[in-house]
C-alpha cells in the first residue's frame, strides 16, 4: 500500500466512522473558478454550473439534458391572446435552502420572484449597483424594453406585461440569470449593510445549499432537504475541485480524485473511452463554427463569390484535423439537436473545380482575402488558427490568396464588428437557450449588422421570416418560418458554415443518472454514486 | 546598521512610484478592452458600450484616472475586481498564503539541496561528481515546467499513485481557514491525518517549483566556491592542518555566501514567475494563476494592485537580503 494510499483509506474510515450514514459525495473536477455567486452578473457556463444550476431554480426549467422548456418553481402559465401577457402560477410550499448564514421563515411567494427581476431591471433598486453588477444577459435579452411591468396578482401568482409579443420569453426565462432569489434574504443582507454578499454566499431554492468556497480550489454544497422535486437531489454532498488544466483533470478522474471532469482534451477522448473504469457520454453540442464575409465589401457581397469560396472548403479535412473527429459538418446555422433545424437543406459539396469555374463566370481572378484567426479555444473551434491554414490552403486551389491575421481577443471581437472590416472572420456561437431565434436573430438580423452579426449581411426576406417567427405563440408555426429562413440562408451564404462540436463528458463507472446538457451546463440534481 | 536600513528603505519610495506608474500603464498597454471581452461573442451595442465605460470609469481621462488609483492607494484601497466584484486587497490575502506556503518549500528545498550540491561540486572539481551535478543543474534548469508537472504528476501520481495528483489537501478534510497556511490550518483542525495530507499536496509541486532555483543556486554556490577555495587565506587555512570539510565548510563557504544570498533573493522574483505555471497545473489557488487570469479578462484593478503587492513583496525580501549581506559581511554594512 503506498503512502497516498495509505494515508487517503485512513481519511476515508475516518469520515465513514464519523459519518451517522453512508453519505453519497460526488467530486465534480470543474475547470475553472466561478466569477462569482450571482447568476445574473456572469456570463459564463462555469458561473452557472456553480451558481446558477446548483444553488438556484427557476420559472420554468430546461428538462436536463435537452433544450425543452418545462414547469420549474411555477407548475404552470398561462399566455394571453395577444402574446404580451404572461402569468406565472407558482408551486405551493416551496422552499428556501437553511445555511449558516440565513434560516428562512416563509415559502417563496410572488414577492421573490419581483424582487429578482426588479434588481435588475430597476436602477432604484438598493440591489441593482449592489455588486457593480451589469446584468449583461437581462440586457442582451432586451429584457430592459420586453418588459413593461411585473405584477403580483396574489401570493402565488405573477403577471409579467410585455411591450411586444415575444415566443422566446419563456426559454429566456429558463436561463440562468432569471433564477429566483429569496427577497426575505436579501432584506436581511441590506439590513446587515452587505448587498453585496449576495454574490458570495448564494441562497436559492435548487437542489444543493452552498457550504463554503476556497478561492480557486473548492466549493462545497450539500443537499437542499426541502427542494420542490421529490426524491432529488440524490447527492448528499457536492463538491466542485477547480482544475483547469484538462490533462491534471484526467489524472484526477483516472486517480479517482473526482467523478466528473468536463472538457476533456480531444487527443485523450480515445484512451479514456479504453480505460477502465471510466465512461465517456457525449453528445452534439449546441453550438456552430463558422466563417463570417464580409457581405457590403466587394466581391463578398456577391452571393455567388462567397458560395464558390463555401464550395473550395473542404470541411471534413477540418473535422479530421481541427476537431480531431469531435465534431460534425454544418450546413445550416443551427445545429441539428435544435426544433425548427431544416435536414432537407444540401450542404454546397466540396468541389474546388466547380468552385474555381464560378468565380471566373463573376469576373473574380487574382482574390486576394484575409481569414482573421481567433487566439482563443471554443468548443465550436478548438484550433482556429490551424482551420485558417487548411482554409488557406483549400483557397490556394481555386487561385485565392489568402493571408490569415490574429488579434488579441478583445481587439478581435471589437475589430471583426466594424462594418468596413477587411476579410473573412472565424467565429462561433453556442446557444443561451434552445431557442432558434437565439442563433438566426441575434447573429444574422438586421439589427445585429455593425454588432454580433459579423457577416453585415441584411437580407430583408430573411429578417422579415425571423422577425415573424419571433411573435408567433406555437413552435410548429414558428418552426415553419425558420426552416424557410435557413433556405434563404444556404442560397445567399453570408457565412460558411463549418462545424458542430461534440461535447465529451467523462466520468467514473460508479456515476448514475448523469445527461450531458446540450447547453453546456454541468447539472447533479438527478445524479447519484453506485456505490 | 540602523542607518543602513534607512538608506535601504528610501530607496522604496522612487521604487513603489515606479512600480504604481508601470503597473498603470502596463495592462493598458495591452490591446485588448475589458468590456468588449466581457462581452465575448455576443457584442454590445453602442449605447451600452458606452454606458459601461462610465460605470467603470474608462470615459475619464488617463491622468485622472490614474490620480483616482493613486489616492485610492494611499487611502489602503486597491479597488474591486471588476470580475468578481470583490475588493482586490481582500482576493489578495485570500490566496496569498498558498503561494508563500509553496515558495517557502520550494526555496527550501532549493537551498538545502543547491548549496551543499555546489559545495560538493567546488570541492570535487572536474571529477566526475562535479560534472554530473553541474549536468543535471544544467537539465533542472532547461526544463519546461510544464512538462516536468506533468511528467512528474503522470510518474508519481499516476501509475505509482504516492502522491496525490493535485489541490492542497484531500477533499475529505473541511475546516474554515484560520491563517491560509494549509500546513499550520491543517495542525490546528485537530483532524488526524489532514498535516500529513496537506504535506503530501506539497511534495510534487515544491520540487516542480524548486528546479530551476535549485539549479542556479547550485551553479552560483560552485562558482563562488572555486573563487575562494583559490585564495590565500584558504591556503592558509589547510597549511595550519584544519580537517577539510572545516575549511571548505566554515572560511570558504562564509565568504562565497555573499554571491548566493544574492541569488536566493532574486530568486523570489522567479519563484512568482515559475508559481503562475505550477499553481495552474497543481490547481493550487495562489496569486499565480489568479495574475494571469486577471491579464486575460483584462481585469485592470486586480492586474494593477497585483502587480503592486507582488513588487512590494520582492522589494521587502530584497531589503532583507541587504540587511544580510551586513550580517554576513560586516564592512558592508560600514560602507
Amino acid at each position: 500500500m503506498t503512502l497516498h494510499t495509505f494515508l487517503t483509506t485512513s481519511a476515508l474510515a475516518l469520515t465513514m466512522a464519523t459519518a451517522a450514514a453512508a453519505q453519497q459525495t460526488l467530486v465534480y473536477c470543474s475547470e475553472g473558478s466561478p466569477e462569482g455567486f450571482d447568476p445574473a452578473l456572469y456570463t459564463s457556463g462555469t458561473t452557472f454550473d456553480a451558481a446558477g444550476q446548483a444553488v438556484y431554480a427557476r420559472l420554468v426549467e430546461f428538462k436536463t439534458g435537452t433544450t425543452e422548456v418545462v414547469p420549474g418553481l411555477a407548475e404552470s402559465y398561462d399566455i394571453s391572446e395577444d402574446g404580451k401577457t404572461y402569468t406565472f402560477h407558482l408551486r405551493p410550499g416551496i422552499k428556501f435552502q437553511t445555511t449558516d448564514f440565513f434560516t428562512p421563515t416563509r415559502d417563496m411567494t410572488a414577492d421573490d420572484v419581483i424582487f429578482s427581476f426588479m434588481r435588475q431591471l430597476d436602477p432604484e433598486n438598493p440591489f441593482h449597483n449592489a455588486s457593480g453588477g451589469t446584468f449583461e444577459y437581462f440586457n442582451a435579452m432586451s429584457m430592459p424594453e420586453l418588459i413593461e411591468s411585473i405584477e403580483k396578482v396574489d401570493d402565488l401568482t405573477v403577471t409579467f406585461h410585455l411591450t411586444r409579443p415575444e415566443a422566446p420569453f419563456i426559454a429566456n426565462l429558463a436561463m440562468d440569470f432569471a433564477s429566483i432569489m429569496s427577497k426575505e434574504y436579501a432584506d436581511q443582507l441590506l439590513d446587515a449593510g452587505r448587498p453585496d454578499m449576495l454574490n458570495q454566499q448564494p441562497l436559492g431554492a435548487g437542489p444543493f445549499a452552498f457550504v463554503a468556497y476556497q478561492k480557486d480550489a473548492v466549493i462545497r454544497y450539500r443537499k437542499h432537504e426541502g427542494f420542490y422535486r421529490e426524491g432529488l437531489p440524490k447527492l448528499d454532498n457536492l463538491i466542485f475541485a477547480i482544475t483547469p488544466d484538462a490533462s491534471v483533470r484526467y489524472q484526477k478522474l483516472k486517480a479517482g480524485e473526482c467523478h466528473v471532469m468536463p472538457f476533456p482534451n480531444p487527443a485523450d477522448i480515445e484512451e479514456m473511452k479504453s480505460e477502465d473504469g471510466i465512461t465517456v457520454q457525449e453528445q452534439e453540442g449546441l453550438n456552430v463554427g463558422y466563417m463570417a464575409y464580409n457581405t457590403q465589401q466587394p466581391p463578398f457581397d456577391n452571393p455567388k463569390v462567397r458560395k464558390a469560396l463555401n464550395m473550395a472548403m473542404d470541411k471534413q479535412a477540418i473535422i479530421d484535423v481541427v476537431f480531431q473527429g469531435s465534431g460534425e459538418i454544418a450546413k445550416n446555422p443551427i445545429p441539428p439537436t435544435m426544433w425548427s433545424y431544416n435536414d432537407a437543406v444540401e450542404d454546397d459539396p466540396y468541389d474546388p473545380e466547380a468552385a474555381k469555374a464560378m468565380l471566373e463566370a463573376e469576373g473574380v481572378t487574382d482574390l486576394s482575402m484575409k481569414i482573421w484567426a481567433m487566439p482563443v479555444q471554443r468548443p465550436y473551434n478548438p484550433n482556429a488558427r490551424r482551420m485558417a491554414e487548411l482554409l488557406q490552403a483549400d483557397f490556394e486551389k481555386v487561385g485565392v490568396k489568402a493571408e490569415i491575421v490574429s488579434y488579441e481577443w478583445g481587439e478581435y471581437l471589437d475589430r471583426s464588428k466594424d462594418v468596413d472590416r477587411d476579410g473573412a472572420v472565424l467565429l462561433g456561437w453556442t446557444g443561451d437557450n434552445g431557442d432558434p431565434d437565439n442563433f438566426l436573430a441575434t447573429l444574422l438580423s438586421c439589427d445585429g449588422v455593425g454588432g454580433a452579426n459579423r457577416s453585415q449581411w441584411c437580407y430583408q426576406p430573411f429578417e422579415d421570416l425571423i422577425q415573424k417567427a419571433k411573435t408567433l405563440p406555437t413552435q410548429a408555426d414558428r418552426a415553419k418560418l425558420y426552416e424557410e429562413a435557413q433556405v434563404i440562408f444556404k442560397e445567399q451564404a453570408p457565412w460558411a458554415t463549418i462545424a458542430h462540436s461534440k461535447v465529451f463528458m467523462p466520468m467514473r463507472d460508479e456515476v448514475q443518472g448523469y445527461k450531458v446538457h446540450p447547453l453546456g451546463l454541468h447539472i447533479f440534481t438527478e445524479v447519484s454514486l453506485d456505490k | 546598521m540602523f542607518r543602513f536600513f534607512l538608506t535601504r528603505l528610501l530607496t522604496f519610495v522612487p521604487t513603489f512610484i515606479g512600480v504604481t506608474l508601470i503597473s498603470f500603464a502596463f495592462i493598458r498597454v495591452l490591446p485588448g478592452d475589458p468590456i468588449i471581452v466581457m462581452a465575448g461573442e455576443r457584442g454590445l451595442s453602442e449605447a451600452r458600450y458606452q454606458e459601461l465605460r462610465e460605470q467603470f470609469g474608462f470615459d475619464q481621462p488617463l491622468i485622472v484616472q490614474f490620480w483616482d488609483y493613486l489616492t485610492g492607494i494611499l487611502h489602503g484601497n486597491l479597488g474591486m475586481s471588476y470580475v468578481t466584484k470583490k475588493p482586490v486587497w481582500d482576493e489578495f490575502f485570500a490566496l496569498f498564503p498558498a503561494t508563500v506556503e509553496l515558495s517557502l518549500c520550494a526555496i527550501v528545498i532549493a537551498i538545502c539541496l543547491g548549496i551543499p550540491a555546489g559545495v560538493i561540486a567546488a570541492v570535487n572539481r572536474g571529477k566526475f561528481f562535479d560534472r554530473a551535478l553541474m549536468s543535471t543543474a544544467l537539465v533542472g534548469y532547461s526544463m519546461p515546467i510544464f512538462w516536468w508537472a506533468l511528467l512528474l504528476i503522470i510518474v508519481f501520481s499516476g501509475n505509482l499513485g504516492w502522491t496525490p495528483v493535485s489541490g492542497r489537501i484531500d477533499l475529505l478534510y473541511y475546516f474554515p481557514d484560520a491563517t491560509g497556511f494549509m500546513l499550520i490550518d491543517s495542525l490546528l483542525s485537530g483532524q488526524k491525518g489532514a498535516f500529513a495530507s496537506a504535506v503530501e499536496h506539497l511534495i510534487l509541486p515544491s520540487i516542480v517549483l524548486a528546479t530551476i532555483p535549485l539549479a542556479v543556486i547550485a551553479r552560483q554556490t560552485r562558482s563562488a566556491m572555486l573563487e575562494v577555495l583559490g585564495e590565500d587565506y584558504i591556503r592558509t587555512a589547510r597549511a595550519k592542518g584544519l580537517a577539510p570539510i572545516r575549511v571548505s565548510g566554515l572560511h570558504a563557504l562564509r565568504n562565497a555566501l555573499i554571491p548566493v544570498v544574492t541569488v536566493i533573493g532574486l530568486s523570489v522574483g522567479v519563484l512568482l514567475a515559475g508559481a503562475i505555471l505550477t499553481e495552474t497545473i497543481f490547481s493550487w489557488p495562489g496569486i499565480g494563476k489568479w495574475m494571469v487570469d486577471s491579464i486575460y479578462r483584462r481585469d485592470y484593478p486586480v492586474v494593477q494592485g497585483g502587480l503592486l503587492l507582488i513588487a512590494g513583496m520582492v522589494m521587502i525580501v530584497n531589503l532583507i537580503v541587504d540587511l544580510l549581506y551586513g550580517v554576513i559581511n560586516p564592512k558592508i554594512r560600514k560602507r
